[in-house]
């Protein structure tokens, strides 16, 4: 370490550049090395990767990119699972394979959009209401939140998408809606507490500003919680986005809506088992992926506390 | 020496709930209840007393957690609250280091962070703040690379010097001490307390040190005060306090203090036991708030509050034991107290213990 110790006389600014970097390769490969000991939170990292890069790269990974939209080859229609066409076609011919790969484009755009909507707002508003914790500001805030929370998600989902167009933008918006009160709650909770934390009042007795409160001392302290919660999200919504997929209302044909390919799959069950099937395992595999990998960061920030 | 921080009269009540349903009669809990003391340029003065005493509550209220509710609190002759808010160059001059380095410090900055945000406060001139916040480190002797630490990779010790050093950054002239030194380990207790006292010297600093910890102030202070149930009973210079205690509770104090040796037993005080409970706080006891634990007790202690008066120079007690300034030889024959024994808490010599 003492090579690392830029001494008084000869602190120059590459020495502190040095130690600054040494200092958070250290932090990180202490977060990595508790992370990587649980293997089910493992699991759920590569499950979520492979999601991912499936879904950005399908065009190039998906035998039959051409059958994502509206294709049709009767002469192959409702072949079961082969190597030519792994999870089967469905009644018009297209691979359920390639169909289930775009799928996850849409499902993991309604988790990214849906959560970008939700957790600025939620999150701000539950800082404000923790920091004025007792007053009229959190008052007003919660009783809001409360009202938009005694609402179940999906009922108020199907209310919009009815009402408006039904499409994924409408789905995801009426997702949002309803979304953002737990991340309000969640921090909320986080900030009541941590402003009677003595480093919050010593901050506020040194006379720092409100804004240095909230967002330098008070948000740093709710990121891993709101992580841990975004990744468990994500899952949530993605089995959300397609209930209303399954329903009609979200994704609409010929795209490959997740939830669509299975509504449309269950009419033919239980002969042509595979276009149903492989889309919903799709579903579980995409949500537990996301699951197990939020345990995993719970795991790994309630080991950093100690 | 002049006079830095003078308390006239403080008073801090909390209203903790009321005794009926309209909110009409506040049940109050008078943590500190008219304290009056000062601390002089480059001095410790040492604030002792047990545990809901009220000694942190002078503290917190001097650095703006809470409002007084009634009296002031001078820096330099300069009341700390101007309409309710303190001024900015009070709250750079009035520091503050709290019981418990483990809350004190955010989690989630690297001690860099937390050295700099007083000086990017209150000495927005400094120019290189990495030299600034390495000087600092410097002057605490910890070794540089603990910049870019976290707190929790630091045991407790270091927190706590890392919290001197964040006051110490703001460049003030008084730092409140509250209890710096009951969250460590004996071990480490004394590094903190040389540091402090290295810093005192070097920096000129006058301490508020607030303390359950009697034998550590007969090192530390220049003064102490003994604080119970929101009241100072006795202040005094240092050594007078420990030779010549006047207030049956500080003689209490004095004789618990435990020892290892017969010798040192028999310089202490004589063994007064107290009697009785504390009181509760709400439920303050008329008269002399001591008055039911009181070995001495009178039946005027029941009734009368008693005034502080001044024994020797720079020495106070607020007790009915001294009605008239110091007792004389007369004036100590048992009568006085009621007690055939006729125990005088005159000044005895106790050389230390």
């Amino acid at each position: 370490m003492s090579s690392l110790n830029p001494s008084r006389t000869a602190a120059s600014p590459r020495a502190w550049r040095e130690l600054e970097r040494a200092s958070r390769r250290e932090n990180w490969g202490r977060a990595w090395y508790k992370f990587s000991h649980n293997p089910l939170s493992v699991v759920g990292l590569i499950t979520v990767a492979t999601i991912v890069l499936l879904a950005l790269l399908a065009p190039y990974v998906t035998p039959y990119p051409e059958h994502a939209g509206p294709f049709t080859d009767f002469q192959n229609a409702k072949q079961p699972p082969s190597l030519r066409h792994p999870f089967g076609t469905d009644v018009v011919g297209r691979d359920v394979f390639t169909r289930t790969v775009f799928g996850f484009r849409f499902s993991l755009t309604m988790g990214v959009v849906v959560l970008a909507l939700v957790v600025p707002p939620g999150v701000l508003l539950g800082l404000l209401a923790g920091y004025y914790h007792g007053t009229w500001v959190d008052t007003l805030i919660m009783r809001v939140t409360d009202i938009f929370l005694a609402v179940p998600p999906l009922i108020l989902a199907l209310a919009i998408a009815s009402v408006l167009e039904p499409n994924l933008f409408n789905s995801m918006l009426a997702v949002s809606l309803m979304w953002w009160p737990w991340y309000t709650r969640l921090v909320y909770g986080l900030t009541a507490q941590m402003r009677n934390e003595y480093f919050t009042v010593s901050a506020e007795i040194m006379g720092a500003s409100r804004w240095h409160i909230l967002f330098r001392e008070i948000l740093p302290n709710c990121v891993s919680p709101i992580f841990t919660k975004m990744s468990l999200d994500m899952g949530w919504v993605i089995l959300i986005g397609a209930s209303l997929s399954f329903v009609g209302l979200g994704v609409q044909p010929p795209k490959p809506g997740l939830g669509t390919m299975v509504a449309n799959g269950a009419r033919y069950l239980p002969d042509l088992w595979w276009i149903a099937l492989f889309p919903a395992l799709a579903i579980v595999v995409i949500v537990l992926g996301f699951n197990l990998l939020g345990d995993g960061l719970r795991d790994l920030f309630a080991a950093e506390e100690i | 020496m002049a006079t830095i921080l003078e308390y006239r009269n403080l008073k801090k009540h909390f209203t903790v709930g009321y005794r009926d349903l309209r909110r009409r009669r506040p049940i109050t809990v008078k943590a500190v209840d008219g304290v009056s003391f000062h601390i002089q340029e480059g001095e410790t003065v040492g604030l002792v007393g047990e545990s809901g005493s009220g000694k942190s509550t002078v503290a917190y209220t001097t650095v703006g957690m809470y409002a007084p509710t009634a009296g002031r609190i001078e820096y330099r002759g300069e009341s700390i609250y101007r309409n309710g808010r303190r001024p900015a160059h009070l709250k750079k001059e009035i520091q503050i280091v709290f019981q418990d380095p483990g809350s004190s410090l955010n989690p989630r900055h690297t001690v860099k962070q937390i050295l700099e945000l007083p000086l990017r406060i209150h000495r927005p001139e400094v120019g290189n703040r990495l030299e600034e916040t390495a000087r600092l480190l410097e002057m605490v002797e910890l070794p540089l690379e603990y910049l870019y630490k976290y707190p929790r990779a630091l045991s407790g010790g270091e927190r706590q010097i890392v919290a001197v050093a964040r006051a110490l950054a703001a460049e003030p002239s008084v730092i409140l001490l509250d209890e710096p030194t009951s969250a460590l380990d004996v071990s480490v207790q004394g590094k903190v307390i040389h540091l402090l006292l290295r810093l005192q010297r070097e920096l000129h600093l006058s301490y508020l040190f607030i303390t359950h910890d009697l034998s550590l102030m007969r090192n530390v202070a220049d003064r102490v005060a003994i604080m119970y149930l929101g009241k100072i009973c006795e202040i005094a210079p240092t050594q007078e306090f420990f030779q010549a205690p006047q207030h049956p509770y500080t003689q209490m104090l004095l004789s618990a203090i435990p020892v290892i040796s017969e010798e040192e037993e028999r310089l202490k005080p004589e063994k007064i036991v107290p009697t009785g409970e504390i009181p509760s706080p709400v439920n303050v006891p008329p008269g002399c708030s001591f008055h039911l634990r009181c070995p001495y007790r009178m039946e005027i202690c029941a009734q009368v509050d008693p005034e502080m008066i001044q024994l020797t120079p720079g020495h106070f007690v607020r007790c009915h034991l001294y009605p008239d300034g110091p007792p004389t030889l007369e004036s100590a024959n048992g009568d006085r107290h009621g007690t055939d024994q006729g125990h005088v808490p005159e000044p005895r010599g106790h050389r230390g213990l």
